[in-house]
């Protein structure tokens, strides 16, 4: 299994190296010359070739890449054209915020799949199932953007109960340990910003859960109705084994292998920046943000944010492929076999 | 007597109509008996053993009938006393060995579900329970293979693991529903005779349900022949082999290879092919297939005569009435 994991980790290199290629090529060919947006377009000529001459745009492309390859080996994915920020910094400022979203949302949206994706499936062609599937078809078809905004209305608007926008009340913004504002005020031990990030929090990952809550649904029923018709759970009935067991014990362990793979790669694609979401909620993640670096041709800060999420899907693979091993025997990564 | 089915009937409501897939039928099995049903597929014996379990799924229904286990009726149980019956003095070993076992249990965490959840014991106990079971079954070093899952082992390792599982609570009466249709030779010989020795030592009935007359001449001391959901022909099993009456059973037995037949001769078969489910035949059953069909058969329903403790239904044993007539 470490055999596995560490040829799994060594794959990420070839990975990443291939996506760098792709992300600097398409940002020098079709995004617009950074010099005039950031110096304004008033700006001469001189001082727009100044400026690109400092940056190393005047290069060609080659040696570019070399550079920031370089640089990148040594950990300096370079600095924001912008803030002059190191785009490290930059990125380690939203990202914790992008993170806490992400996990918050994945949370929902399993817990609630899978409860209702397996009542649907036992109780199949009723009327559980065919409400679950309603849900489930909303959450598919409905905007996130859309969805958020009628929640904005009605739980921030209507009724007054939860904030609409941002982490936190700043006032209340916990000391920085790890970044993640529920995890950094449990620590403080400070249970007024804890709720109070949470009471911000509900909204958007609320949005933003909807609709893989959705997928993980209809994974979780089509997952499970193939389990039940097993002859083993058959056997597990004979056994006078009482329904409930059946089904949690027997029935869901088998059919939970789809279920982890759509999850992994719901949450890989959350972790990516959930942008409508975050622009909807002013949420200060990396979603946003990486937008608005793309339309600015913030070239460093976007390459950075690209092998970030490279490198987060590669390794949220690897994750749900080991938690395989862990759900299935019969999935075995060593060459040991018997 | 253990168990008493009385005019059982077991429906399947399919959109295209209802089949009766067991059509009412009746019969007995007595403590530390061995009774075999025997019938080709569709003829309901399958079925017979769900519902006599519980265990029927969608859209299959008991819709007639009583089932009585020592006198009590099954189907008036509730959902949580048929559970305790369950596994713990009625049990069940299935024909798909390599399907039929949880493949992320290890075969000691399956077994001893079944141990802790009847009788009561602490884990290690059941532990130690499930390792004896594994013994008595004949499963070498089964101190270790406890910790195997089930893709660790062969089919007919499986069945034993099965067999194990379902003695564990040592039932009075176990449901044998193919145990060794898949398995090859050797191995169906080690099961049946595992078999064997099992209600010996804990003098349980066995009903067992084959297609197999091989199997059935081995083991069982009385056999039912079903055909479309009805018993045919009911005798022990000495009888039946030597004195077949009715003419199904006949040809079942005509088409039985023999090895020491020299003759040139094609096998027998009996022609023609099981009638839909869903478009029975008006009179007998099998009047469509039978050398000796008569216009009555294709009319009338034959009733279930016992001649001389020799149950069989067909019109041609009519005329020589002399057992207690009807069923």
């Amino acid at each position: 299994m470490l055999r596995y994991i560490i040829k799994r980790l060594l794959m990420l290199i070839p990975v990443l190296l291939g996506v760098s290629i792709i992300v600097f090529l398409i940002m020098r060919v079709f995004s617009p010359d950074p010099a005039p947006i950031v110096l304004g377009q008033h700006a001469t000529q001189q001082a727009a070739d100044a400026w690109r001459q400092v940056n190393g745009l005047n290069d060609p492309i080659y040696l570019q890449y070399y550079h920031y390859l370089k640089g990148a080996l040594t950990g300096d994915l370079g600095t924001s054209y912008y803030t002059k920020l190191p785009v490290v910094k930059e990125i380690m400022s939203r990202f914790p915020a992008t993170i806490e979203l992400a996990f918050v949302a994945i949370i929902l949206a399993s817990f609630f799949g899978i409860v209702i994706g397996v009542i649907s499936a036992v109780k199949k062609n009723s009327i559980f199932d065919n409400a679950g599937m309603f849900i489930a078809l909303i959450g598919v078809s409905m905007p996130i953007f859309w969805l958020g905004i009628l929640l904005i209305i009605l739980f921030s608007g209507a009724l007054h109960w939860l904030p609409s926008n941002g982490r936190i009340n700043p006032l209340l913004a916990p000391a920085h340990i790890t970044g993640f504002f529920l995890i950094d005020s449990l620590i403080a031990g400070n249970m007024d910003s804890f709720f109070d990030a949470l009471k911000h929090i509900i909204l958007p990952a609320s949005a933003l859960a909807m609709y893989s809550m959705a997928i993980i649904t209809r994974m979780t029923r089509s997952s499970m109705l193939d389990t039940l018709q097993q002859d083993f759970i058959r056997t597990a009935r004979a056994k006078g084994v009482p329904e409930g067991k059946v089904i949690r014990k027997h029935a869901l362990r088998n059919g939970l292998i789809p279920i982890v793979t759509v999850i992994g790669l719901q949450l890989g694609s959350l972790l990516g920046g959930a942008v409508l979401t975050e622009t909807v909620f002013s949420w200060p993640g990396i979603g946003a943000y990486t937008v608005e670096c793309i339309l600015k041709s913030d070239f460093p800060v976007v390459q950075g944010v690209v092998l970030l999420v490279a490198t987060i899907y590669v390794l949220m693979n690897l994750i749900v492929d080991v938690i395989y091993a862990f759900l299935d025997p019969r999935i075995k990564y060593s060459k040991k076999e018997v | 007597m253990l168990l008493e089915v009385k005019n059982l009937t077991t429906e399947f409501k399919l959109k295209r109509g209802i089949v009766k897939a067991v059509d009412d039928i009746s019969f007995t099995i007595d403590k530390g008996e061995i009774l075999a049903i025997v019938g080709e597929s569709g003829s309901g014996k399958s079925v017979t053993s769900l519902s006599i379990m519980g265990l029927l799924q969608n859209p299959g229904r008991v819709t007639g009938g009583q089932i009585l286990y020592k006198s009590q009726d099954l189907n008036k149980l509730s959902r949580k006393e048929q559970q305790k019956l369950r596994g713990n003095q009625i049990s069940m070993i299935f024909q798909e060995p390599m399907t039929s076992l949880n493949p992320v249990w290890r075969i000691k965490d399956q077994i001893m579900e079944s141990i802790m959840l009847h009788m009561k014991l602490s884990k290690k106990e059941a532990l130690a329970r499930t390792i004896e079971m594994l013994e008595t079954v004949g499963i070498p070093s089964a101190a270790q293979r406890a910790n195997d899952y089930p893709h660790q082992m062969s089919g007919g390792m499986r069945q034993r693991v099965m067999t194990a599982m379902a003695l564990a609570c040592e039932p009075e009466l176990l449901i044998a529903d193919e145990p060794t249709t898949a398995l090859d030779v050797t191995i169906q010989a080690q099961i049946l005779e595992l078999l064997y020795r099992m209600r010996e030592k804990f003098h349980m009935a066995v009903m067992l349900i084959t297609h197999d007359l091989g199997v059935v001449s081995e083991a069982a001391d009385r056999v039912i022949v079903m055909y479309c959901g009805k018993i045919m022909e009911e005798a022990d099993v000495r009888s039946l082999f030597n004195h077949p009456l009715h003419p199904y059973t006949i040809g079942l037995l005509k088409s039985i290879p023999q090895i020491d037949n020299d003759s040139d001769e094609p096998l027998y078969m009996i022609k023609g092919m099981v009638p839909n489910p869903l478009n029975m035949p008006k009179g007998c059953p099998f009047s469509d297939r039978c050398e000796q069909s008569m216009e009555r058969c294709t009319q009338e329903m034959p009733q279930l005569r016992e001649i001389d403790g020799h149950k069989v239904r067909c019109f041609l044993y009519d005329a020589k009435e002399g057992g207690s007539g009807k069923q």
